[in-house]
């Protein structure tokens, strides 16, 4: 049974920042919940107060301009995953909200739930890291912003401070000649990913690689940027020895541990054919568009 | 300290008077009295504590009541009208599509969600619609074909 807390329900994004500087250190921000009550039944999670944000429909947003996309905190996966401008736009993203959980899940569940949680397993932040994403987080007295890779410090820790929110995403736009791919493993479909690659690609006018990311989900404590396999690609054109080495690149630098679901050399293994895949998707998706 | 809500629960209004850890779960089964909604695996996982709220399929395990405030939601019980059953539930029973029973009334009320969204599913679609209701006697091909089947029955009757 989940251990008893007092349930607080601002009624705006600046009721709930002053409740997070007031309860600072003993409030839990509830915004979907559906990773923070399976902890808090666990008893591995056992706040004062939960301050809900998940109602706020001033933080959900989906808008596109000509700087690219802002996604509010408490805009859903289910959301995400239906809409038609991002399909245009960002194809991937839509893609990969599609196998994130059950479609129970992502009707409730939302993207600034999502990354705060910071499990290094979670499908968004992979993505939106090779998307370049930054978060804006705020304070009762002001926001600030970082890049969504800086975000993610530990298993389960962000840079978010006691009394700080994450209120938005933003993401650039995507260049020309640009593609991007996602791939996650799974047992059953919709499940949690063992390990995830995604891979970005931006082709020259010559069709090199003029930038490439591979970042990786379930390989390390965070989200991880496999940047010996990026710099692998830099310069060069499609072929096979060099995705093969990108590959093995990955899989060394990452950092995965064993555990019930993959042992340590499964999950490189994963990594090493993931990366793989991954590129050779993006970069011919680079190459259609 | 307890707090009083209001929910819509199959077009009734509720007050209930909950602990803020109580989930929706808790009070549709214990508060109301409402037992079609099981307690699966409390872990997200297996679907069987699907409800809808507002019309979509959410998890009720993974739910406080309390962020349920307002809401309008629909279990199992809610489907069928003046005791005749709901086409869906007619065509689950013709074809079969029950074994055990314990994730069926997630499974219904993810293919009503469907069905009320897109009214002419393909049998892929059908089967993404439920597949975040795990059953374990693997019953899923009779399911799908009564969910198929539930369209046309309905279309059939109007």
């Amino acid at each position: 049974m989940i251990k008893d807390f007092r349930y607080l329900r601002p009624q705006d994004l600046q009721e709930a920042l002053g409740m997070l500087r007031e309860h600072a250190g003993e409030a839990k921000v509830i915004c979907g919940g559906q990773s923070l009550l399976i902890l808090m039944r666990q008893g591995l999670v056992a706040p004062e107060y939960l301050i809900d944000i998940k109602h706020l429909e001033e933080l959900s947003y989906i808008r596109l301009d000509e700087d690219g996309l802002r996604i509010g905190a408490t805009t859903t996966h289910r959301a995400l995953e239906k809409s038609k401008e991002l399909a245009e736009r960002y194809p991937i993203i839509p893609e990969m909200e599609e196998t994130l959980a059950s479609i129970q899940t992502r009707n409730w569940g939302t993207i600034g739930g999502n990354l705060s949680h910071a499990d290094p397993a979670g499908d968004p932040a992979p993505v939106l890291i090779a998307l370049g994403a930054k978060v804006k987080l705020a304070k009762a007295d002001g926001t600030r912003e970082m890049a969504l890779e800086d975000f993610f410090l530990d298993y389960f820790e962000t840079a978010l401070e006691e009394d700080e929110l994450l209120v938005e995403i933003s993401v650039p736009p995507v260049p020309a000649r640009t593609g991007v791919a996602f791939e996650k493993f799974t047992i059953i479909g919709c499940d949690m990913g063992i390990v995830s690659a995604t891979a970005r690609v931006t082709l020259d006018e010559g069709g090199r690689a003029a930038e490439a990311r591979v970042v990786l989900g379930g390989a390390a404590p965070t989200p991880l940027r496999a940047k010996g396999a990026e710099e692998v690609l830099v310069g060069e054109d499609l072929r096979e020895e060099l995705l093969e080495e990108a590959g093995r690149k990955a899989s060394e630098e990452c950092e995965p541990i064993s555990d019930i679901h993959a042992s340590e050399g499964y999950r490189r293994e994963l990594v090493r054919v993931l990366t793989k895949r991954m590129l050779r998707k993006a970069w011919q998706r680079a190459a259609q568009g | 300290m307890k707090r009083l809500i209001s929910l819509t629960v199959n077009g009734e209004n509720h007050e209930v008077v909950v602990e803020p850890r109580t989930t929706l779960l808790e009070v549709l089964r214990d508060a109301l009295g409402l037992t079609g909604a099981k307690e699966g695996c409390s872990l997200g996982n297996c679907g069987a504590c699907t409800v809808l709220l507002d019309g979509k399929p959410v998890l009720s395990c993974l739910l406080l009541a309390v962020e349920a405030q307002g809401k309008e939601i629909v279990t199992i019980e809610g489907l069928a009208e003046g005791g005749k059953l709901h086409p869906l539930q007619e065509a689950f029973v013709e074809h079969g599509a029950v074994q055990c029973g314990f994730c069926i009334p997630g499974m219904i009320l993810s293919a009503k969600a469907l069905l009320d969204e897109n009214p002419h599913p393909t049998e892929e679609e059908v089967k993404e619609a439920i597949s975040g209701n795990l059953c374990r006697c693997t019953g899923y091909s009779n399911a799908v074909r009564a969910i198929l089947a539930a369209k046309v029955k309905e279309e059939g009757e109007r």
